[in-house]
């Protein structure tokens, strides 16, 4: 066993409302892998950040070669030898590979910077660990995983002691995950201490296993059968639909009453090719039948007088109106029916409002209340009632549990479900393998534009699923 | 421009072409035809005094568009820039004019009072986190009330040719014997290149690319984001009272208050058109210069095939929309890519 270069003993934390971290032990040794594990929000990423500064710790110490430390910001700790690799990537688009990598340290020559030795320099980096990078590349122009690659050279030009990698294969294909596996080995030989968060098992039993000690990950059960009849008409046929690069020749059915699950990897062209049915995309070519008839869209506004909602994964963005309140937003999407003259009958509003607050059991002191200060989970309430009330057979949800803790989580499974049996027929976007095994009754795979594979919820496995995503 | 990307046809994969950029070519092209088409229109328009007054225009824009160029790469934007030259140039005059200050003197104030607006800009925007357009809202407002409190309300002339001190007009046109040089187009270009290296070889100019395309990345990468934030606004405030004395050098015998606002305009769209972003993290010093030419051209030519001042502003705020619509589009390939 290597010797131990980072402890963290007894990590205490609370957000407002949720436990996070729970008394976690974590110890780091040289040369050695360390798996993180678990549920999306069983705070990893929250240990992660109580680490590197980001978070400060209630209670807990962290000992780092030898000593206590507190880190204040990821730069003092990045100083010491810690670096993050983080998942959505921290990188300067308008510069060059080799610019992103030296920021902050430039070499150079008299007042002016010396581009052609740090290109140099770059090169030797992406040498030592066997990649093919042109240093005087936009970062800009380079693939998702090829900018990972220069996140990690960027580390490990900082004398690194210990790297942390979150979730680093959530965008990557199969070819890339081995390459950066490779690359994981290289610095393990070179006696680095390595934390590679996952939240996919097989991927996670190479050398040890910590388990989060939070004891909040919900016990996920995924469904055997779909719970559609097979005789379900179909709703929602979408035919060769191509919008961009990011949606390509893509064709499938919706059946009354379903969930359908749309699995792939980040940037599998999932959202656009919702945004594309929705309207809210222009398409380039490609046929949507609602009830068998087919219909033109070619705005948002068009998408929901045919009776589709879309819930956009980001919320605060496209979804609600954060400054406003829940009856404002529930009728926000067919506020002509609330209106008496030219006025806003609030009285009629607040009914339709208190009506899908008890339905969907939103917790909130009123109506009135800013949608700003409800929970992430309660906000996704609001939404879903917003589309209710106009009355949306049809409901796309695009990461619907994204930055929702939880509880919460397993309450819009619920509705859901709920809803799906009601006769609602639901598109789910999800990059969670257990939300898409646990909710769907039908998966579509896709990668790069193209729907990849259309299993049965009855064959459906992790790896199947996960074959059919990096396909190329 | 350069990122055309992989696909493309014959011309833009050009290494040549790749090397220029499209957008200059095709700017450099729009130089070439307004000239053209000016001088087929007008035989007024194809004397030598026309160049010059066209050189003449171009520096003060110059100068105010290069210090903006860096504020819209920041990610920022500079308002002030207009009615903030007329302001220092005020008060540096008035020194001279009503208390008989050197003229040099004058000069180095009209320079300092530029920094200090600048400085101003960027304690707001940097330290204060006010938005960049807001924020130089205000200090266009403030200069151009200080500018008319300075002097009474009253113009201010700087020296003329032939007085004492009238020296420093030959900085930027010397007139020999009836023949006009100008002299000022070879400051225009030092400052060009002085800038270019600032702006892609030295730190500040890195640092001000960097916060422009990912300010968040470049707080995490230990960049030190409100420093450098606050450089673009200086480096613009420095280049607006260095416009200042062009203005008063060259553009106008005297010196109006109140009439900078809308001159920033001419500086951001002569920026935009020369293919700085609108969003920050790109652009370049000598797109920038050929955008002023673009503007100058147009505010020189448009009078002589008969277009008075009305119709100028007219025609400069359709081919700002235009230069406007084109970055936002570039914007929108590079996100669907």
């Amino acid at each position: 066993m290597g010797e131990v270069i980072l402890t963290m003993k007894g990590i205490d934390k609370s957000f407002p409302g949720v436990h996070a971290l729970d008394h976690v032990d974590l110890e780091v040794r040289k040369g050695e892998v360390h798996a993180l594990m678990g549920e999306n929000g069983a705070g990893k990423s929250t240990l992660m950040k109580v680490l590197t500064g980001i978070y400060t710790k209630d209670e807990g110490t962290i000992t780092y070669e030898g000593k206590e430390v507190e880190f204040h910001n990821p730069r003092e700790a990045q100083e010491a030898g810690i670096v993050i690799v983080h998942q959505e990537l921290n990188m300067m688009n308008h510069l060059t590979v080799a610019q992103n990598i030296f920021i902050g340290r430039e070499f150079k020559k008299g007042f002016l910077i010396d581009d052609a030795r740090m290109n140099e320099e770059a090169k030797k980096l992406f040498d030592q660990l066997g990649i093919n990078i042109n240093p005087a590349e936009k970062m800009g122009n380079l693939t998702v995983g090829k900018q990972q690659m220069c996140e990690i050279a960027k580390a490990i030009s900082h004398e690194a002691k210990v790297i942390i990698f979150d979730e680093p294969s959530a965008a990557l294909t199969e070819t890339e995950i081995d390459e950066l596996f490779k690359i994981i080995r290289d610095l393990r030989a070179k006696q680095l201490g390595i934390v590679y968060i996952s939240h996919i098992t097989e991927e996670c039993t190479k050398d040890d296993i910590i388990n989060m000690m939070v004891g909040r990950v919900i016990y996920e059960t995924p469904k055997t059968h779909s719970m559609v009849a097979s005789d379900a008409p179909v709703v929602l046929k979408v035919e060769h639909l191509n919008a961009g690069k990011m949606v390509k020749d893509v064709s499938f059915e919706l059946h009354k009453g379903e969930i359908l699950g749309f699995s792939g990897l980040m940037g599998a062209g999932r959202t656009e090719t919702a945004r594309a049915l929705f309207g809210a995309d222009p398409k380039d070519s490609g046929d949507v039948y609602i009830n068998g008839e087919k219909v033109e869209i070619h705005s948002p506004k068009d998408a929901v007088a045919h009776g589709i909602g879309y819930l956009s994964e980001d919320r605060k963005r496209y979804g609600i109106v954060v400054g406003k309140n829940i009856a404002e937003n529930s009728t926000l999407a067919c506020l002509k029916n609330y209106v008496k003259g030219i006025f806003i009958d609030k009285k009629k509003e607040a009914d339709i409002t208190q009506k899908y607050v008890d339905r969907l059991k939103t917790k909130t002191p009123g109506i009135d209340q800013l949608v700003v200060n409800l929970s992430g989970g309660n906000q996704q309430k609001v939404v879903v009632a917003k589309w209710l009330v106009k009355d949306c057979d049809i409901l796309i949800f695009d990461e619907p549990t994204r930055g929702i803790d939880v509880g919460a989580k397993s309450e819009i499974y619920h509705l859901m479900n709920e809803l799906a049996a009601e006769g609602k027929s639901i598109i789910m976007i999800s990059s969670e393998m257990p939300e898409i095994l646990r909710m769907s009754d039908r998966i579509i795979v896709m990668c790069e534009g193209r729907k990849t594979a259309e299993i049965d919820i009855a064959e459906a496995t992790q790896e199947k699923i996960m074959h059919a995503a990096t396909l190329r | 421009m350069e990122k055309t990307g992989k696909k493309g046809n014959a011309f833009t994969n050009n290494p040549i072409v790749r090397a220029i950029g499209v957008q200059r070519i095709v700017v450099v092209l729009a130089v070439i035809l307004l000239a053209v088409f000016f001088c087929l229109m007008s035989p007024a328009f194809r004397q030598y005094s026309t160049l010059v007054s066209i050189l003449d225009y171009s520096y003060y824009i110059t100068f105010m568009a290069i210090g903006v160029t860096f504020c819209l790469i920041s990610g920022g934007n500079d308002l002030s820039v207009g009615t903030g030259m007329i302001c220092y140039a005020l008060a540096g005059g008035y020194l001279v004019q009503q208390l008989n200050a050197p003229v040099w003197v004058g000069m180095i104030v009209t320079i300092l009072l530029g920094l200090c607006f600048g400085v101003l800009n960027g304690v707001m925007v940097s330290i204060m986190n006010l938005p960049p357009f807001i924020a130089t809202l205000c200090s266009m407002l403030i200069t151009r009330g200080l500018g008319s409190i300075i002097t009474g309300g009253l113009a201010v002339s700087w020296p003329s040719r032939s007085s004492e001190g009238g020296w420093f007009r030959s900085l930027f046109k010397i007139i020999d014997k009836g023949t006009l040089i100008p002299v000022g187009f070879g400051i225009v270009i030092i400052a060009v290149i002085v800038m270019t290296i600032v702006l892609n070889r030295t730190k500040i100019g890195r640092y001000i690319i960097a916060i422009g395309s990912n300010k968040e990345a470049a707080r995490l990468s230990g960049v030190n984001v409100v420093k450098h934030q606050m450089m673009a606004y200086i480096i613009s405030g420095f280049f607006a009272g260095l416009a200042g004395i062009a203005y008063a050098a060259t553009f106008s015998s005297s010196v109006a208050p109140g009439t900078g606002a809308g001159l920033e305009l001419d500086a951001i769209g002569a920026a935009i058109i020369g293919g700085t972003s609108m969003t920050g993290g790109s652009g370049s010093i000598i797109g920038t210069l050929l955008g002023v030419f673009v503007m100058s051209l147009l505010k020189t030519g448009l009078p002589y095939i008969g277009l008075q001042a009305n119709w100028q502003q007219i025609i400069t705020g359709l081919v700002l929309i235009a230069a406007i619509y084109i970055d936002v589009l570039k914007n929108k390939r590079a996100a669907r890519k």
